[in-house]
């Protein structure tokens, strides 16, 4: 079981194979890309920032929660820190499990959990120019709202 | 006073134009020393979106801060 950061593109083929597991009926991977449009906005890249310390820890929490909750047989995360462009790969979560219910449960978990508690943050840079960070806007705070 | 280290993240780095800084302070807790950052610094943030991790782990904003803690303030996170 591993979370990272990582600050280079991720391989999605060799953390796979390094799930290989003759025990295992089943391996659900989930792939976070980059995505053209954000609540109406086109988006041209995107940044990801982490506290990678406590990210780390965290994650490595998300993933235990996960072993105990899904029987898995085993578990992997990787996020993404530094600049994206469209369509680059942004997190990577894979599980095995003897079968398929355990691992797709999991996955989805996994992705949802990370998304919710790790301390990562997000920058949209978008095609008009402006930028912002995402979550944090606030009243009256037009300079961050995209147009 | 107690002297803390503070580390910055994301939108809160670049309102405070550093990555960390070494400061003393009387605030008691992480949401008192938010406070007296925000005044002093003009973060956009109010304080009840911010959470706080002290020596690399969660702690509420109610945490006793001590002596030479290090702090970080957490935006609002959007990993994933």
């Amino acid at each position: 079981m591993s979370f990272r950061l990582a600050s280079t593109p991720i391989d999605p083929a060799a953390l796979q194979r390094a799930l290989a597991d003759a025990r295992a009926g089943a391996c659900v991977t989930f792939e976070g890309w980059v995505r053209n449009r954000n609540e109406g906005q086109p988006v041209l890249s995107l940044e990801y920032e982490a506290y990678a310390p406590l990210a780390e820890k965290e994650g490595a929490r998300i993933l235990a929660e996960a072993q105990d909750k899904f029987t898995l047989l085993g578990a992997a995360c990787v996020h993404r820190t530094g600049h994206l462009q469209l369509g680059e790969l942004a997190v990577w979560v894979g599980v095995t499990a003897e079968h398929r219910g355990a691992a797709f449960d999991a996955c989805r978990y996994i992705i949802d959990e990370a998304k919710a508690r790790l301390p990562i943050w997000k920058k949209e840079h978008y095609a008009s120019g402006a930028a912002a960070w995402i979550n944090c806007a606030t009243r009256g705070d037009f300079a961050q709202v995209p147009r | 006073m107690i002297a803390l280290t503070v580390q910055y993240f994301a939108i809160l780095r670049e309102q405070r134009g550093l990555t960390e800084e070494k400061l003393t302070t009387s605030a008691a807790t992480p949401t008192a020393l938010y406070d007296e950052l925000r005044a002093r610094h003009g973060f956009t943030l109010p304080a009840d979106r911010v959470r706080a991790a002290v020596n690399d782990e969660f702690v509420a904003a109610t945490a006793a801060l001590r002596d030479g803690d290090r702090l970080v303030f957490i935006p609002p996170v959007a990993g994933g």
